[in-house]
């Protein structure tokens, strides 16, 4: 693990900022077009979640380094309402403002690897990784 | 005793303008400024120092200072350099008056300390409002200017509308998008609307909920609205995140999608074959000989 960064989510166009540090991270990684897509919808959706949500939180990422493979780890921490119902918000088309509800499922299959660390009233801690192919 | 105090600055003032001359000579050397050159910094220095006795002199904001102020954030010095310089001041300043006496009581110390901070404080204020009111000027313009060029609305053909989107879609974005959307298809009596996505970089759900949104309200009134410039990666990622855009026609470019609504419209586009017809003449001709 040779870098970290990390971004504040305050205000809607942070989203921007983090989907931009994150895409310039997997390019320097070497991940193609899709892939980088694939990393800035997936920033966008956790970032978009912390703005709408919880309100501020921040999104860190790191290069994961291992013998057999390189990656990007994306870690969207906030301390807003938790999720009370992990399986009901990881359905398909479930929502509570509205949307499509397609966040984070479409997170989980966009990534490799994905995790969520919440407790109800305490925040949430969303780790998600991508691979080097 | 403040009048004291403002007497010692005044008939000191030519030593105080050294002592800070020099400071500030100093401290440039590793500094922002050093783009700037040496003569200019020096006369900006100098007269600096003078709109800053001059407001000693009236007891009050002058009309120079502004002057002043207006002409450096013209030239986009830092605002860094004005409020060090202040502090600089203020510093030699009570360093000086202090040295002028050899016992001072805490009386006249606090007298001291309120006459220079009376004075500097609110030029420091003027000049910080004065910068921070031109940059709040020059961003509520750009807002202004981004805001126009977000939604665009191109009537391309009787019947046939498109909207271009470059950039980043945000939460009021959208809802400009809808609205020009809306009122351009009533306004130019557009039966097939495109949106052409091919400048936006990233597009995620809420992106897509917007678009589907104004899509459906734009079926909701009578017209088509196609989806185009759909890149490679976006259409992998939208699949990846399971949105259903089924409800609407998409296209990968523009040119697709404009000839999908010209057949919507029923009409078609057509070679004109006089070329063609000149060398069929030209080659019949040659046969014939």
């Amino acid at each position: 693990m040779d870098f970290k960064s990390c971004v504040n989510i305050r205000q809607e166009w942070d989203i921007v900022g983090a989907r931009q540090l994150g895409r310039e991270k997997a390019k320097e990684l070497g991940f193609g077009t899709v892939d980088q897509a694939r990393i800035a919808t997936a920033i966008s959706e956790l970032a978009r979640n912390i703005y709408l949500y919880a309100g501020t939180g921040k999104v860190r990422f790191e290069i994961v380094d291992q013998l057999d493979k390189k990656g990007l780890k994306i870690i969207a921490i906030d301390e807003g309402p938790g999720i009370r119902d992990v399986s009901q918000v990881m359905q398909d088309g479930y929502s509570t403002s509205g949307g499509l509800g397609a966040g984070l499922p479409g997170v989980k299959r966009l990534m490799d690897f994905f995790e969520i660390r919440t407790e109800w009233g305490e925040g949430t801690e969303i780790e998600t990784i991508k691979w080097v192919r | 005793m403040p009048k004291r105090v403002d007497k010692i600055i005044m008939e000191n003032s030519d030593v105080i303008i050294k002592h800070w001359l020099e400071i500030v000579s100093e401290r440039r050397k590793n500094d922002y400024t050093s783009s700037i050159s040496e003569e200019l910094f020096q006369s900006t220095n100098r007269e600096f120092v003078n709109v800053i006795f001059d407001s000693l002199e009236t007891k009050g904001l002058t009309d120079e200072l502004e002057a002043f102020s207006e002409r450096l954030v013209n030239l986009g010095w830092p605002l860094s350099y004005l409020t060090d310089g202040l502090q600089t001041f203020r510093r030699v300043t009570i360093d000086f008056v202090l040295s002028q006496h050899d016992q001072i009581d805490t009386d006249f110390f606090s007298v001291i300390l309120d006459r220079v901070d009376s004075w500097v404080d609110p030029i420091i204020n003027k000049l910080v409002n004065e910068y921070s009111g031109n940059w709040e000027h020059t961003v509520s313009l750009q807002r202004v200017a981004l805001q126009e060029l977000s939604a665009p609305l191109i009537p391309v053909m009787r019947n046939i509308t498109i909207m271009p989107l470059i950039g980043t879609i945000d939460t009021e974005r959208a809802k400009l998008i809808m609205e020009n959307l809306l009122d351009g298809v009533i306004k130019h009596n557009a039966e097939v609307v495109l949106i052409d996505i091919t400048g936006v970089p990233v597009v995620d759900t809420m992106v897509a909920h917007h678009i589907i949104q104004a899509a459906e309200a734009v079926r909701l009134i009578g017209s088509t609205c196609i989806l185009v410039g759909i890149r490679p990666e976006i259409a992998q990622t939208i699949v990846n995140l399971g949105i259903d855009l089924g409800k609407f026609p998409t296209k990968s470019s523009l040119r697709k999608g404009f000839e999908t609504a010209l057949e919507l419209t029923g009409r078609t586009i057509h070679r004109e074959k006089k070329k063609e017809k000149i060398v069929e003449n030209i080659m019949a001709s040659l046969e014939k000989e």
